[in-house]
């Protein structure tokens, strides 16, 4: 019983440095030194209506937009109060006629040859913002007839908005939907 | 693919290992009670924490003592984290008004948390506030490392310590560990994931007007809230446009850092490391890499410099290095290979169903290998849609019991008991009397060793078995077939070896997952603690037997390589019977084409 009085005491010290002192600290310096990215890094149009994040991806399902990879998030696709992955088995049969289904949308819309795993398999937080640059050109033809533009001004914007590394370390080639998307937007509404 | 980035983020490995030297030294002189550059800032801290908790630092315990210590120190930060969570709405920092939890789940999250497990049955981002966050879970990851790093610390010092009745004092090594070790490291590495765009604010939930909005079918239910049926019995839906979303927000950051370096591994949002609020960089899937690898990796350089010899520790290294390669090679084959049936349909670029883009396929298999070879258990895929045999490799990890390098301290501790085990047969092999750093194993070494290698594997494949002759656990399993039985032998696995990761298709938050998934996490984490200990207080009343012609040298290859055989024999005579009616069944399906 003598260790319980320093249990009970060392508990409360703890709970107030690393539960409250140490949040804290990460608070007031994250907000001083990066306020843009501790407060999610938010998008706001024009008129100060905030229309997402660069890192929460969004649902596009309209062809003069470049659609994200699927989603499995509970409620609606990329409902980031709901993160999460379709958690269906490899060897699942609904996994496969879903694959299936999505596969025959966009051979549909006139793509031929393989299609990259990121358009038809669903991400694991069912909000990733990105695509792979293979998945994004694979949809400029038919961006470009939707809306009327040239494919070399889609291919451009495809070109622009691929982000890899930073501060000279490499990192996975991808394109931010959300972010190419409202450009899109911004060249012909 | 890209060849820079794979190699970039494989290179997580080489860095953690290069870190551990200097990390492992300094954490020798923590212990040990000598100065260090931190103590100018922080001696005045830790004095003022003893005087706090009327500790007095040179009141060295028996392990009877130490494990009274420990166990009492875990049980008020269990209660007190069951009472947070069951009366969240009464407290602050709730700005989505989240009702409380109920009393078997909040039951299951504080066993989870205080036991380094980290399993979620909760869904962070709708059931939990900042305080429940803060105050609760982001404590917890702090105490609950530093108490593995603690009983680790305590079997060191019997090896160290000779024909004497103390093994330390565990308020001190608690403090310490906290004090000089995480909070400094986890402060750093927040700051520097709130540099890449993790969230760190007290704000709530935004909502945002989304571009271009989506349509939805959704039940109808009618006036009393029940779901309306068709003729056939089918629910009716309506179409339903979604034009706003909420996006969460809440202090992410500082529980993200100590969640990966404390190998704690329970996110912040439901998708755990996969959200990209938790790891939206591929340099911040790097670092959190190094973090999770970095404490387990110098914690065997720290023992090597507090027996007196390095190289005891480079061996040990060593065997989890070679594990922990096999294991990146097998997992990131087989995903990149992915499926017949998608190949079938025409899809590239391997299986990426449960994934995220951001730090390629090479980064999301080198994560989940670091979180399941160490008990962190934070994911940044999901591993229920991994293929069958990359699913077998994370399954695989867990089940030997995370050590290589395993958790923060429980990985050394369990290591050293298979080393002793190692030592044992080798001994009865030559006809010597088994000798490990200059320590006689008798009769209650060996019993302390078998009952922290084999506790968990014995929980696993009972609980295992009485989950598929239960009808309401069976019901909880999301796939059909083979694939089934690996999520439910995946969840007791991850539950008593204290790691979290889940084959996340399973419904735990059931009465049945959560009350015996609460006893796994209860009898894998404190059993073999508390068998730990009584070796360690063995061990130190013991004498020095210097080493002669007929000792074992246990810094060497060849004893590095025994090691390792033992590790996969005891490994393989356990599992491979569960092992081969799951995931190996269901690779055998899949490429037989059924």
């Amino acid at each position: 019983m003598k260790e319980l009085k320093p249990a009970i005491l060392m508990c409360l010290f703890f709970t107030l440095l690393c539960g409250g002192l140490y949040p804290a600290l990460v608070t007031g310096i994250g907000q001083a030194l990066f306020p843009r990215q501790a407060n999610g890094s938010l998008i706001f149009d024009q008129g100060g209506r905030l229309v997402g994040s660069t890192l929460i991806g969004q649902p596009f399902t309209a062809p003069r937009y470049f659609w994200p990879r699927p989603s499995a998030t509970a409620g609606f696709p990329y409902n980031p109060m709901a993160s999460g992955g379709s958690n269906l088995g490899p060897t699942n049969p609904a996994l496969l006629a879903t694959v299936t289904e999505r596969v025959g949308a966009l051979r549909a819309t006139g793509i031929t040859g393989p299609i990259p795993a990121d358009l038809v398999l669903a991400s694991a937080s069912g909000l990733d913002p990105h695509l792979s640059p293979a998945a994004a050109r694979l949809q400029i033809p038919r961006i470009a007839k939707a809306r009327g533009i040239s494919e070399e001004t889609v291919a451009g914007l495809v070109t622009s908005h691929t982000e890899a590394g930073q501060f000279g370390v490499p990192g996975a080639p991808r394109v931010n939907v959300l972010a190419v998307n409202l450009a899109l937007d911004g060249i012909s509404r | 693919m890209s060849l820079p980035n794979d190699l970039f983020q494989f290179s997580a490995l080489p860095a953690a290992v290069l870190l551990a030297i200097p990390l492992g030294g300094f954490m020798a002189r923590v212990y040990n009670g000598e100065r260090t550059r931190l103590s100018p800032l922080l001696a005045p801290c830790e004095d003022f924490c003893y005087r706090f908790c009327g500790v007095d630092k040179n009141d060295d315990m028996g392990w009877q003592r130490y494990a009274v210590a420990m166990l009492f120190s875990n049980l008020v930060l269990f209660i007190l984290l069951l009472l947070m969570l069951l009366a969240q709405p009464a407290l602050p920092l709730n700005p989505q008004k989240l009702p409380g939890l109920s009393w078997l789940l909040a039951l299951h999250t504080a066993i989870s948390f205080v036991s380094n497990t980290n399993w979620q049955n909760y869904s962070g981002e709708s059931s939990l506030s900042y305080f429940s966050q803060m105050m609760g879970l982001t404590v917890h990851n702090f105490v609950s490392a530093a108490s593995g790093m603690a009983i680790a610390i305590a079997l060191i010092r019997g090896f160290a310590r000779r024909t004497t009745a103390t093994i330390g004092n565990f308020w001190v090594d608690l403090t310490r560990s906290v004090l000089y070790i995480l909070l400094p490291l986890s402060l750093l590495a927040a700051l520097f994931l709130v540099s890449q765009g993790v969230i760190q604010n007290l704000s709530p939930a935004r909502a945002v007007s989304l571009v271009e909005g989506a349509t939805t079918e959704q039940p109808r239910l009618d006036g009393l809230g029940h779901p309306m049926l068709d003729q056939a019995g089918k629910p009716l839906t309506a179409k339903v446009t979604v034009t706003k979303a909420t996006i969460p927000m809440g202090p992410v950051a500082s529980q993200e850092a100590i969640k990966e370096l404390g190998t704690n591994g329970g996110g912040f949002f439901n998708a755990n490391a996969a959200h990209p609020f938790e790891n939206p960089t591929p340099l911040s899937n790097f670092v959190e890499v190094l973090l999770i690898l970095l404490i387990p990796a110098a914690l065997t350089r720290t023992f090597g410099v507090m027996v007196g010899n390095p190289r005891q520790g480079w061996a040990l290294l060593g065997v989890m290095l070679f594990f922990l390669v096999l294991a990146l090679s097998m997992l990131h084959w087989r995903e990149s290979a992915s499926t017949p049936m998608l190949h079938q349909l025409g899809i590239v670029g391997g299986n990426l169903e449960g994934k995220e883009l951001r730090a390629g396929l090479a980064g999301t298999t080198m994560f989940e290998v670091a979180t399941t070879a160490t008990s962190c258990g934070a994911v940044s895929a999901m591993h229920d849609s991994l293929t069958p045999l990359g699913g077998l490799v994370p399954l695989s990890l867990i089940l030997l019991g995370e050590i290589v390098p395993g958790g923060a301290g429980s990985g050394l501790y369990t290591m050293l008991a298979f080393a002793v085990i190692a030592v044992f047969v080798a001994g009865l092999m030559i006809g010597r009397t088994p000798e490990y750093l200059g320590k006689k194993i008798e009769l209650r070494e060996m019993w302390m060793a078998i009952v922290t290698i084999l506790i968990a594997g014995v929980v696993v494949l009972i609980f295992s078995g009485l989950a598929m002759i239960t009808p309401s656990a069976v019901a909880t399993m999301a796939n059909p077939g083979a694939h089934g039985l690996s999520e439910v032998l995946y969840a007791f696995a991850s539950m008593a070896n204290n790691n979290g990761s889940a084959f996340a298709g399973l419904d735990g938050n059931t009465p049945f997952h959560n009350l015996l998934g609460a006893l796994a996490m209860l009898i894998g984490r404190y059993v073999p603690a508390i068998a730990v200990l009584a070796m360690a207080g063995g061990l130190a009343a013991k004498k020095y037997v210097p080493p002669s012609l007929g000792t074992l040298p246990t810094d060497r290859f060849p004893f590095a390589f025994w090691l390792t055989l033992v590790i996969l024999i005891v490994g393989a005579l356990t599992f491979f019977p569960a092992l081969a009616l799951g995931p190996m069944a269901e690779h055998l399906t899949m490429a037989g084409g059924n």
